[in-house]
């Protein structure tokens, strides 16, 4: 089954790119959960779709063609994320505002770029639920690219992300710079968005980041076990969910979360029955 | 000579217009085992988190090992225990070598990894305080006392010189507060660690410290907690506001 994957070009960039972001959304996701920000996630993926649609007018519009819709989405989720945080900022004692207001700016200007370039065609559809077909050439290199800076920046930052995630005022009294930090994470957060639609869609990126781990986060004793795991779960949905939604002919999207679903409900089952690995040592 | 750990110099606060702290002057030597006991509302931990630079000063000064708090980089000398047994995420999924590691973070900076060194500090941290036994398990299957002591190794592992502990006892069943206090007399005299321990619960806080101070807005004792104890009750409420005897303050 996997071979067809191997064989034709395009459908290789597609699990690439694929096995990617099944290993960062999680990775990234992990620390998304347990600060309890998974709306960011929604918050974000939002963002980026009006920065697609922004794209896709732009280039059908003015038939700009440089100007892909992935990376004004790129562009756009950056810059919401940014906005996010100065949003928190404003309202310190009802931070979670901040994500409806992005959410729904996301959609409202979604919604205009769509109108003013009088609606769009399948493109659209791809961007909203995935697609196997959506990857080229250029694509899997800028989002080998996110991968490479992700996965860099979370080892050598790992220390400090963790202490803030666990308990940011004991990270603020270490000395460690908390607010340098969470930007940054944001901002990557924004990066793994961007890149994980070309494949799951605008609509169900953010099941990527958390379903995978509210699965590992059942079973883990430790944070190291909890991202092993999440990764794991992600790995597994991705493969699975590819290569039935070729075969099945719908967007990967929908069998990917479905995937996960799945996964989530058997360590649920698991964990009501046996308490192997909290327990254990 | 003696050396001063902390001295603050006319500190006042407020939020909104609303006085938290007015004129506050202390010191605290090394050494020492100093007890800050206050009711609730009285400004206790708004005064913990200017000294660890949590808010920002507006009026007065603090200094820390000698420095301006404004120019203190060193925070790894200073060890935090807040109240976190009450109110962190039990479902954190987090084994109790990771929560201690921790504390190594801003001692580390960035860009550093742990190294034999750092991981044998980790344990001997959990010696400290009894728990080397439990460093695999999941941080929240332990009870409140023992996550307490998880907490305390997390702010001695990066071996500071003086440790603030805030409402420590609190969610720590009876029997174990005692051996707590033990646990605190021993850092205290046998690896000279300078403590500054916050209570509402004068009962037991006097009997260990050999410095008390009172806070209630403003500082209304600061001296030996034995000549605390000799005073009236009317000195004290006169101290206080009114009769310490009568402050059985629970936190919610």
């Amino acid at each position: 089954m996997i071979e067809t994957f191997l064989e034709f070009p395009f459908l290789r960039n597609t699990l690439y790119t694929g096995l990617m972001i099944g290993f960062i959304a999680p990775l990234l996701g992990t620390f998304i959960v347990v600060r309890r920000l998974s709306f960011i996630a929604d918050g974000l993926s939002h963002v980026t779709l009006s920065g697609v649609a922004f794209g896709l007018m732009m280039q059908k519009k003015f038939a700009l063609l440089m100007i892909s819709p992935f990376y004004t989405g790129i562009a756009f989720a950056v810059i919401g994320a940014i906005f996010i945080e100065y949003l928190r900022g404003i309202y310190k004692a009802f931070q979670e505002i901040a994500i409806p207001i992005i959410l729904s700016v996301g959609v409202g200007l979604s919604v205009i770029f769509i109108s003013l370039a009088d609606g769009f065609n399948t493109n659209l559809f791809a961007y909203l639920f995935g697609s196997v077909a959506a990857v080229s050439r250029t694509d899997l290199y800028i989002i080998l690219m996110i991968s490479v800076i992700v996965v860099a920046i979370v080892v050598f930052f790992y220390k400090e992300l963790f202490a803030l995630a666990f308990d940011e005022e004991f990270a603020r009294a270490s000395g460690i710079r908390t607010k340098t930090i969470h930007i940054l994470f944001i901002v990557l957060t924004a990066l793994v968005i961007s890149a994980s639609i070309r494949i799951v869609g605008v609509l169900l990126v953010s099941a990527l980041m958390t379903l995978p781990v509210a699965a590992s986060i059942r079973i883990s004793r430790s944070f190291k076990q909890a991202i092993f795991f999440s990764i794991l779960f992600g790995e597994a949905a991705v493969l699975i969910g590819l290569i039935s939604g070729y075969y099945l002919e719908i967007p990967p999207g929908g069998t990917i979360v479905m995937t996960e679903a799945l996964i989530l409900l058997g360590t649920i089952i698991f964990n009501k029955h046996i308490h192997f690995l909290k327990t254990r040592g | 000579m003696t050396e001063n750990i902390l001295s603050v110099e006319h500190l006042s606060f407020q939020y909104d217009e609303q006085p938290v702290l007015k004129d506050i002057n202390l010191s605290i030597q090394k050494g020492e085992f100093a007890g800050l006991i206050g009711p609730n509302g009285s400004g206790k931990t708004t005064l913990i988190k200017l000294i660890l630079g949590l808010e920002k000063i507006q009026t007065g000064q603090i200094h820390l090992f000698g420095t301006p708090l404004e120019k203190f980089k060193q925070w790894h000398k200073i060890g935090f225990v807040s109240q976190k047994a009450n109110t962190f995420n039990r479902g954190f999924p987090a084994t109790v070598y990771e929560t201690v590691a921790m504390g190594l973070t801003g001692k580390l900076g960035y860009f550093r990894f742990l190294k034999k060194k750092d991981q044998a500090n980790v344990y001997e941290a959990l010696s400290n305080v009894g728990m080397e036994k439990f460093a695999e398990r999941n941080i929240g299957d332990l009870s409140g006392g023992q996550q307490q002591r998880v907490f305390i190794a997390r702010a001695l592992v990066s071996s500071p010189e003086f440790l603030i502990l805030d409402e420590p006892t609190v969610g720590v069943d009876t029997d174990n507060v005692e051996r707590f206090y033990k646990m605190l007399a021993d850092l205290n005299q046998n690896q000279g660690i300078t403590l500054l321990l916050i209570s509402h619960d004068i009962g037991s806080i006097t009997t260990h410290v050999t410095d008390l101070l009172c806070l209630n807005k403003t500082i209304h004792y600061h001296g030996n907690p034995n000549n605390y104890q000799n005073m009236t009750d009317e000195q004290k409420s006169q101290f206080y506001g009114h009769s310490m005897n009568t402050v059985t303050h629970h936190h919610s």
